[in-house]
């Protein structure tokens, strides 16, 4: 389980719209890098595109390389299904399905493929998972409920909860918290600390005190003007980037110097 | 504690009170004048012995309402209660001719209404007696046989339109010729129908099917653009969540995207059902006229409930009256249809709308 990614100079366009350009990043197994920058400077689109989710827009391709444990994602007879169930994701908004019950939630992915499961197999899917999520004690006695009658944070959970119960090798969270009250917050970041003993995790955060706790390596991006393609600054150990950046742009980014 | 006037714009911590409050009409005002529309109309419809000239009266005397608001708390409430009343106006006007239908087809049809009527047909029956039981099995089956054609057509291209074509040159067509067909007359739809089977059997023909897919014409535009409206309402994030478990595209339209959607997808059917139903153009050509019970679409004509309430009202034969109390009975049959079919697909939406929803 848990697998390392390496990007080298991925450019991400959209239509003919070039947004991100020339990124080259390792990324850990079993780590959290977070991915920290101005609104606009292609963190989410340089996350989307680390599970072929970029290319469910239209006119959205990307050049370059990304390799997880050295197989090429955009090599040209991967299948991008193939590569989502690998990759899993997490969303800003908390999304699950309306139209299913908690337990049917969690199972989503399993159920949406129509895999067959025993009974008791299924249960101790949802119960492990919903355990992971931390979200076990408070739903236990209604997981027959709809998923939407949920509280925001609640529903982030379950929505955590969904992304690894297909046991994906890597957990990519694009904001996961932007919509939460900090103590659904701070519940969320308890997790990813736990998960990052099985999964590698990639999360996009405005927070920098966010990204100060959860991340073992942290991002910075930033583009040089409107228009203008986004661009990976810095990366490094957390503690380097926010204690002593080598990029002047970084560390007026970090201090709240931002022009 | 400075100015007096009733204009102050930056009050004094004294005046502050007066600075917010407002004149108003005393509570019970406006129901007083609306009681004495209603008696004043009533008084003008007894004594003209006109129920127009009543009403127009009544509805005059409402305007009292905003010209005394006027002088009593200024212009802008004033022009709240007139748009009010002129709002409350159209509506009432608007459900004239509901009301008026409801009533002289429950008034007149109430009378034949009855297990008779219901279970026999016009076979060899003169003068009184008969029923519509011919014409309710004719109009069931044309309109399930015309949802079965139109639902999967119109389901499929709303299907494409929202998740395949992204706009491509065919999907505007598409769109554009289904908004051309939502505007074809009825009858231009039975010609069709005629044309297309006298293509296979000749002049003449007269077949259930015939006019199923006359109605077929008539509905699928209705079920394309009613389903696209909601399939473009299920959010992309819920699409994109199902992509991002590693699930293919197909399985997340059938599995997320249509369940999400199904009850705004069945309200749309219901209503072009509704919509079809009382067609009489279309059938009177294809399907034809018959007094027997035919449960074959694909032999020979076949009746229908408003088709057999317009040859009753036609040709009433010798004496009349027993004929026109079945066309209203027929229309009376045809109308508790339509509702019966809205109340199941107020269920269904109720019970398939997303859980949560409640």
């Amino acid at each position: 389980m848990a697998k390392s990614i390496d990007v080298s100079d991925l450019d991400i366009y959209y239509g003919d719209f070039l947004a991100v350009q020339g990124v080259t990043i390792p990324i850990a197994a079993r780590s959290v890098t977070a991915f920290i920058g101005p609104s606009g400077c292609g963190k989410s689109t340089f996350l989307r595109s680390l599970n072929r989710m970029h290319e469910v827009i239209r006119g959205a391709r990307v050049e370059g390389k990304v390799l997880i444990d050295g197989e090429d994602l955009y090599g040209a007879d991967m299948d991008p299904v193939n590569v989502r169930r690998m990759v899993g994701m997490v969303f800003q908004r908390p999304n699950p399905f309306p139209t299913m019950s908690i337990y049917d939630n969690v199972l989503a992915g399993q159920k949406l493929n129509s895999k067959r499961m025993k009974k008791a197999e299924s249960d101790d899917i949802v119960e492990r998972s919903l355990r992971s999520a931390g979200l076990w004690g408070e739903v236990k006695d209604r997981l027959d409920r709809p998923g939407s009658g949920l509280s925001g944070g609640q529903q982030q959970r379950l929505c955590i909860a969904r992304a690894i119960s297909v046991e994906p090798e890597v957990l990519l969270m694009d904001e996961p918290c932007s919509a939460l009250d900090p103590i659904s917050t701070s519940v969320i970041e308890d997790l990813i600390h736990e998960l990052k003993a099985q999964y590698t995790i990639v999360i996009v955060t405005h927070n920098m005190q966010q990204a100060a706790r959860v991340s073992d390596e942290t991002a910075f991006f930033n583009l040089s003007g409107v228009g203008k393609p986004g661009q990976l600054i810095e990366v490094g150990r957390t503690q380097a980037i926010f204690s002593n950046p080598t990029e002047p742009a970084t560390e007026a980014y970090i201090q709240g110097r931002f022009g | 504690m400075s100015t007096q006037t009733k204009k102050t714009s930056i009050a004094a911590p004294g005046d502050i009170g007066r600075a917010l409050r407002a004149r108003q009409l005393p509570l019970l005002g406006p129901r007083i004048v609306l009681t004495l529309a209603v008696f004043a109309g009533f008084g003008v419809w007894l004594a003209t012995d006109s129920v127009f000239r009543g009403a127009i009266t009544a509805w005059l005397v409402c305007f009292a309402i905003p010209a005394w608001s006027v002088f009593i708390e200024g212009s802008r409430k004033a022009t709240d209660r007139l748009v009010t009343l002129l709002v409350a106006s159209t509506f009432a006007l608007a459900m004239v001719p509901l009301v008026s239908i409801l009533y002289t087809v429950l008034n007149r049809g109430l009378s034949v209404l009855g297990i008779d009527f219901l279970t026999f047909s016009m076979r060899n029956v003169v003068g009184e007696g008969g029923g519509v039981y011919h014409a309710m099995v004719g109009t069931l089956l044309i309109t399930t046989a015309a949802t079965i054609i139109s639902v999967p057509i119109g389901l499929f291209a709303a299907i494409y339109l929202v998740e395949y074509a992204e706009d491509s040159r065919l999907s505007r067509w598409v769109r554009f010729l289904v908004d051309v067909m939502t505007g074809i007359p009825s009858i231009v739809a039975g010609l069709f129908a005629y044309a297309l089977f006298v293509l296979f059997f000749g002049e003449g023909v007269r077949l259930g099917v015939g006019g199923s897919v006359a109605l077929s014409v008539l509905m699928i535009p209705i079920v394309v653009r009613s389903s696209e409206e909601m399939l473009k309402l299920v959010p992309n994030e819920l699409r994109e969540a199902a992509y991002a478990l590693g699930v293919p595209k197909w399985r997340t339209i059938t599995k997320v995207v249509l369940p999400t959607a199904l009850a705004g997808i069945v309200t749309g059917v219901t209503l072009s059902i509704a919509r079809v139903i009382g067609e009489t153009a279309p059938l009177l050509i294809i399907a034809g006229a018959t007094d027997s019970v035919n449960f074959n679409l694909f032999g020979g004509r076949m009746a229908t409930l408003p088709v057999f309430a317009y040859a009753s009202q036609r040709n009433p034969g010798v004496p009349p009256e027993f004929s026109i109390d079945r066309a209203w009975g027929s229309a009376l049959v045809l109308l508790l249809l339509v509702m019966l079919l809205n109340f199941v697909a107020r269920l269904v939406a109720y019970f398939f709308s997303p859980k949560g929803d409640r």
